[in-house]
């Protein structure tokens, strides 16, 4: 079965994020001074080719503590879906 | 002193590579070894030394590629073994998304690359790395990083302060540890660690750029120097 993982990896919230906190300085100077704060995190779409979506959920998991995040400063999530 | 090989991974995007090569050939007795990131093999090195630079662009996170190639299995294991290792800039953070050192290292808190010289305090000269500077010797030597703020887990904060893992602070030119001092946001100023065992020193600031007189400082020459007496036991 082929599977696509929805990733989001974002900065855990006691990390500063100054990327984006510049972005919140640039809305305010637009006039967007109700935009109290935004955080800036990662996207990535994963293809995984697994029998079982249990299996796919374990490599997501697998692949997002090793590689793609970094526990020391970053969470993540997953939606896994079927790709017909 | 006698014959040292020392090999420096070479990652695509290393870029201080040759300076460090540079740095080290001028000791006697001394050869760098350049270790190509898809070796397998250290060469019989003495001491491995992962330079600065922008390994693989710093794609995902800075380290984070790097962390993974075939080389890196053997300089963990290297390591693990109680050999010296030694990560500059990028290195450092290759060393800490290895786990053979502690925290991460994340966006200056200015937001700018900066790239400038600096002044770092020896915090702890018990070191390998460290034994050949007097203990609160202020050192300048240059930084060029745009991820060099340190951080960590309070926890993990107070364990390496509590072992004096932590080898250098940002400091002034008086060995101050002031906030103005610390242009990255570095927690506690910390410029440098070493691991428990004493033998992984990872650090921000560029020794092999303050090696010779023209270069404008000398201050990172004793810290290779230490690092040779101790690999010869001489």
């Amino acid at each position: 079965m082929a599977y696509k993982a929805k990733i989001r990896v974002t900065l855990r919230p006691s990390i500063l994020d100054v990327q984006g906190k510049a972005a919140q300085h640039a809305l305010a100077n637009l006039g967007y001074t109700s935009v109290e704060s935004v955080r800036i995190g990662k996207y990535m779409e994963v293809a995984i080719e697994e029998q079982t979506a249990e299996d796919a959920g374990r490599v997501c998991t697998e692949i997002c503590q090793k590689l793609l995040s970094n526990p020391v400063m970053e969470d993540f999530t997953f939606e896994l879906e079927p790709v017909n | 002193m006698a014959d040292v090989t020392v090999g420096i991974v070479v990652f695509p995007g290393s870029n201080c590579d040759h300076d460090t090569e540079y740095a080290i050939a001028s000791f006697p007795g001394v050869k760098p070894v350049m270790l190509w990131h898809n070796d397998h093999d250290l060469k019989g090195c003495d001491a491995v030394i992962l330079p600065g630079g922008f390994s693989y662009g710093d794609y995902l996170r800075c380290g984070s590629i790097a962390r993974f190639s075939p080389i890196m299995r053997e300089v963990i294991e290297f390591a693990r073994k109680g050999r010296p290792v030694l990560g500059i800039c990028n290195g450092f953070q290759v060393l800490v998304e290895s786990g053979l050192l502690e925290g991460a290292l994340i966006r200056n808190t200015g937001k700018k690359f900066i790239c400038r010289q600096s002044t770092i305090k020896v915090v702890n000269n018990g070191t390998i790395f460290t034994d050949g500077y007097r203990k609160d010797e202020v050192l300048r030597i240059p930084v060029a990083h745009g991820e060099g703020n340190y951080i960590a887990s309070p926890e993990t904060i107070e364990s390496l302060e509590e072992h004096g893992q932590v080898v250098f602070r940002y400091t002034d030119e008086n060995g101050n540890a002031t906030e103005a001092a610390n242009f990255n946001g570095s927690l506690g100023n910390i410029a440098g660690i070493v691991n428990r065992q004493g033998n992984v020193l990872g650090l921000m600031p560029h020794p092999e750029r303050a090696s010779e007189a023209l270069l404008g400082s000398q201050d990172g020459r004793r810290l290779f120097e230490s690092l040779f007496r101790h690999v010869t036991g001489a």
